[in-house]
């Protein structure tokens, strides 16, 4: 008999049971992270998490790390805060679409045009969840949500190309079906230099799934599988999700930019001294809490 | 007039179908969100013309209707807690650009720590910026403070913004009896908006929000102070015109059992509803205590609160925000610097209650009533602040 969940080193017992709907995505979200982060072999010691407001935002409180639950859609401005102070430390941001993409929107495109070395995990359930499903900036084109009982008829961001355009080094969409290929792009995003960004469609059965009547979680999975096509490289403009279409998945930006810091100690620093960069996490000799 | 069991949010939303607004920019934020998804449906099924943009943030949300106050339109909108806290730029452009925009605040402590629960301090830290403040009791009041707001709001002699609270989840989502009136009487009492400047009006081009620096600022401002001082004959005299439609006179207070009350409590918002029934129940056990209900918080009724306070041997200021460092909360401050000088000689004394949603109960009033007749006793105040029900 298994007596402790394979997890559990990695969770806050004691704020379990977590508020997420049965069916929902975010737990697969959170399995797929937490296996990644371990496979990656990162001293957890070395491993900062910070989430914004909403159900994906409960992330933070959640994790069994360092960890910084922030006020809504602000969670890359503490990021960049905890990676600038301390660039040795592997910086997760694990958030949802509305606190990312719509409050957080210009933090998003901001600390991509910088590249700043941090990963982004965005669960996009195309929605704002903990409010009550209103529609935001992910809602699809014709998507019924709290607020637009008919309909959305605004045009939504497509967040691989705006992470691609504003210039992230690696940008990947997966769909909470995909567990092991998110497990494998979310342990490559942390290990990529720059600004890496994860998408992960997930469900909300809750709301947005029951809006647009897509079943259970399990219903919602389950036309991941007739929905997605898996297109490595595909064109980050053209993934955009559209209503009845095809949800292309894959790895789409894995390129090498120099980051922030890189510049700042080219450049500026570099003029007066030696580079404020200090190791990376996984160049450091501090054994990881699990030896 | 109807007779419906309507939420505090239900209630407001209801209010704002009525006045049918121009437009309404909001973000959605607990426990706003079920007002404004109910006024989005009134939009979707074409009940109101309104043009309602879901904007990105807050932030967009206040700048949005201050841009469409500026054209002239009736603008309102909603929110709460950090909701309101990101828009606290925009509120003072709203006030001094004199935009007499109707904002709904659903009451909610703000973070850290995270809380969605009830308390003032989202609409007491933006006491000083310059927008009128009504509370509510109760849905009913959400609903008549609502309509009234935009009358005050628009009166040419104000011109200013008006927020209205209401306590996140005691009465936002409460369900209650509410008396609404007929759509005509409502929109009759509401009227038409003609602004007197608007960024539409081509033919007398005007600038909002240019420079204004050591030369006319400071008069702008004064200007500003007028306005808000306007408001005080402004919000009394809507009061009673909206008391001879609905049979509900409004002030800037409401005075309960404080004929020859020696013992009272000041208080604002739902803890109103609680502290009436442990007066009832004192009253019963033939103890003369009374409540005053604070409706107006800006601009506040200085004078006209003393009068009443005057003939008492001791009270009691309820605060559900704390102000830190300051001696007292918001409302005992401006309650006790109303009293100075005015020969009040007798025991003030604050409680802070209720932070984050800490349950206020009738226990807890009673014990507030109790240490206020010892204190009348001895003739002393406590020189601290007292805190109700928490573990210390
Ligand atoms: S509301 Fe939706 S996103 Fe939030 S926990 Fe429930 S299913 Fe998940």
């Amino acid at each position: 008999m298994i007596e402790r969940h394979p997890m559990d080193q990695l969770l806050r017992e004691d704020r379990i049971p977590h508020i997420w709907c049965s069916g929902c995505g975010l737990g697969t979200s959170l399995t797929a992270f937490m296996s990644a982060l371990q496979d990656t072999g990162i001293s957890l010691d070395n491993v900062s998490v910070v989430s914004g407001i909403g159900c994906t935002g409960r992330v933070a409180g959640y994790v069994k790390l360092d960890s910084f639950h922030t006020t809504h859609g602000r969670p890359i401005p503490f990021a960049v805060g905890l990676h600038l102070a301390n660039p040795s430390l592997k910086v997760v941001v694990f958030s949802g679409d509305g606190d990312l993409i719509a409050i957080g929107g210009n933090h998003f495109i901001h600390s991509a045009r910088r590249n700043l070395d941090m990963t982004i995990i965005c669960v996009n359930n195309f929605n704002y969840g903990m409010t009550g499903g209103q529609g935001g900036p992910t809602t699809p084109i014709g998507a019924k949500t709290s607020t637009t009982p008919y309909g959305n008829f605004e045009f939504p961001f497509n967040i691989p190309h705006l992470a691609a355009a504003s210039g992230a080094t690696y940008v990947a969409r997966w769909t909470a079906l995909d567990a092991r290929r998110l497990r494998k792009s979310i342990h490559e995003a942390l290990m990529k230099r720059g600004f890496s960004v994860v998408e992960i469609i997930s469900p909300c059965p809750t709301l947005f799934g029951r809006f647009n009547r897509q079943g259970t979680g399990l219903d919602i999975l389950n036309s991941y599988r007739e929905q997605t096509v898996i297109q490595h490289g595909a064109d980050p403009a053209k993934v955009g999700i559209e209503p009845g279409g095809k949800i292309i998945v894959g790895k789409f930006v894995d390129i090498e930019r120099p980051t922030f810091l890189d510049v700042v100690n080219q450049g500026l620093k570099g003029k007066f001294g030696p580079p404020v960069e200090k190791p990376r996490a996984e160049e450091l000799a501090i054994p990881s809490v699990d030896e | 007039m109807k007779i419906v069991g309507l939420t505090g949010n239900d209630a407001v939303a209801e209010a704002m179908r009525q006045v049918d607004p121009d437009v309404v920019a909001a973000y959605p934020i607990t426990p706003q969100t079920e007002l404004m998804e109910r006024f989005a449906e009134f939009v979707s099924d074409g009940i109101v013309k309104t043009e309602l943009v879901l904007v990105e943030s807050e932030h967009s949300a206040m700048s949005a209707c201050v841009g469409a106050s500026g054209a002239g339109s009736r603008v309102m909108t909603a929110t709460s807690a950090n909701g309101l806290a990101l828009m606290w730029e925009m509120l003072y452009i709203a006030a001094s650009c004199r935009c007499p925009i109707v904002m709904t605040v659903v009451n909610r402590a703000l973070s850290g720590p995270i809380n969605i629960h009830c308390d003032h301090s989202d609409s007491m830290g933006a006491r000083d910026a310059g927008w009128i403040h009504l509370f509510s009791e109760n849905s009913q009041e959400a609903y008549d403070n609502t309509l009234q707001a935009v009358r005050i709001a628009e009166h040419p002699d104000v011109s200013l913004p008006v927020m209205v609270t209401l306590d996140g989840f005691i009465i936002s989502h409460t369900l209650e009896r509410v008396e609404i009136l007929e759509d005509e009487q409502a929109k009759k009492f509401v009227g038409d908006f003609s602004p007197k400047y608007s960024l539409l009006d081509v033919q007398n081009p005007v600038t909002m929000g240019p420079l204004d620096f050591h030369d006319f600022y400071f008069e702008h401002k004064r200007l500003q102070v007028q306005g808000m001082e306007n408001a005080r004959h402004v919000v009394r005299e809507i009061g009673k015109e909206y008391g001879a439609l609905s049979g509900r006179d409004f002030d800037y207070f409401e005075s309960y059992r404080m004929e020859d009350a020696e013992l009272a409590v000041v208080a604002l918002g739902s803890a109103v509803g609680t502290a009436r029934g442990v007066v009832d129940e004192l009253r019963d056990e033939g103890k003369r205590v009374g409540l005053l209900k604070l409706r107006v918080f800006r601009p506040f009724p200085r004078r006209e609160i003393v009068e009443l306070l005057r003939g008492l041997k001791a009270f009691a200021v309820m605060d559900r925000s704390n102000s830190f460092g300051s001696y007292g909360g918001p409302v005992f401050s401006e309650v006790r610097s109303a009293c100075y000088g005015q020969g009040l000689e007798l025991p003030i004394v604050n409680y802070v209650y209720g932070l984050g949603g800490r349950d206020t109960t009738f226990e807890d009033i009673r014990r507030v009533y109790q240490e206020i007749e010892q204190m009348a006793s001895s003739g002393k105040a406590p020189d601290d602040i007292r805190f109700l029900n928490v573990r210390e």
